[in-house]
């Protein structure tokens, strides 16, 4: 079959690892009552990476953003990545 | 014979200079190795500084790492050459995978700069042969992630083989187990957050560093 690439945009959402002390989430959780906003919990904070990655098909793409993602977009013993891919259009055929 | 100590620089390394003055002033020789370079024929241990390396950015050491320089320092450390991390040093080792766990913001989210008091945990490592297990040192620290963490089984192993070879007296930054520096399994690689180049002149206000970097040049 002749390559086919895809387009696919790709949001990679790291956040840090449950049990992993979170000090910028709790200082933003603790300083929420005294702004009078009441009943908030769970405050974390992550980072979002965006861009753009050609390849043959979806499962493709997400192999190469987990690849990319486990070896330098985050710390494995801290941090982990929720990646949300879309497919935006088809760019080039041979 | 006079050690050589080659000290990293990466795009935004600060504390290089700093390393070299404290290396020379104890007897040794002090070579800039720059991040592209592969070559570390010439040294007999390295010295990866502070500062903030490729800024920064994503996590502090997680582009350093990928430098050709850090590929020949893994190969140096594999083969029981000395390396010591000190401060961005220290998360360059633990991005690398030479050193284990990982450094997290302080706890508190407050940039630490000032003298803290650590206490030597072992003898057996490259940094402190030449001090005394028990003895309190003072030491500057300057960092905003500085806060070792790992897991549970990390920490034990950590533990159990006498890995850990700084603690704070008096935890700054919320480091786990108060753990300012560990080292790796062959002990000839450590990392650690407070800065010993930094107290090697009583000028400074410390020599509490010179027992330090002396056991890194192997001088007696």
């Amino acid at each position: 079959m002749l390559g086919v690439s895809l387009v696919f945009s790709v949001l990679v959402d790291v956040c840090l690892r449950k049990g992993i002390a979170d000090p910028a989430g709790s200082t933003i959780e603790r300083s929420l009552p005294t702004l009078g906003f009441s009943n908030v919990r769970d405050v974390s904070v992550g980072k979002t990476i965006r861009f753009v990655i050609e390849a043959e098909n979806e499962k493709e793409a997400h192999e190469k953003v987990e690849s990319i993602c486990s070896t330098f977009l985050t710390n494995p013993v801290i941090e982990e990545a929720e990646i949300t891919i879309e497919n935006l259009e088809q760019v080039k055929g041979n | 014979m006079t050690a050589t100590v080659g000290v990293a620089v990466f795009p935004g390394t600060n504390c290089e200079l700093d390393s070299i003055h404290a290396v020379e002033s104890l007897g040794g020789n002090g070579k800039i190795l720059w991040h592209s370079s592969k070559n570390l024929s010439e040294v007999d241990a390295v010295i990866i500084p502070g500062g903030f390396a490729h800024g920064d950015y994503l996590r502090p050491g997680a582009i350093a790492r990928f430098s050709p320089l850090m590929s020949a320092i893994t190969d140096f450390a594999n083969n029981g050459g000395p390396v010591l991390g000190i401060c961005n040093g220290f998360q360059v080792l633990t991005e690398s995978g030479l050193l284990p766990g990982a450094l997290q913001k302080n706890k508190g989210l407050k940039f630490l700069c000032k003298t803290v008091e650590v206490c030597v945990e072992t003898q057996n490592s490259t940094l402190t042969r030449h001090a005394t297990k028990g003895a309190k040192l003072s030491l500057p620290i300057n960092h905003f992630e500085g806060n070792f963490t790992c897991d549970h089984d990390t920490l034990n192993s950590l533990l159990e083989q006498d890995r850990v070879v700084l603690r704070y007296c008096d935890n700054p930054n919320g480091s786990i187990n108060d753990i300012a520096g560990v080292c790796n399994e062959a002990r000839n690689v450590v990392g650690i957050m407070p800065h010993p180049e930094r107290a090697c002149d009583s000028l400074l206000g410390s020599e509490d560093g010179k027992v330090l970097i002396d056991s890194l040049l192997g001088l007696n």
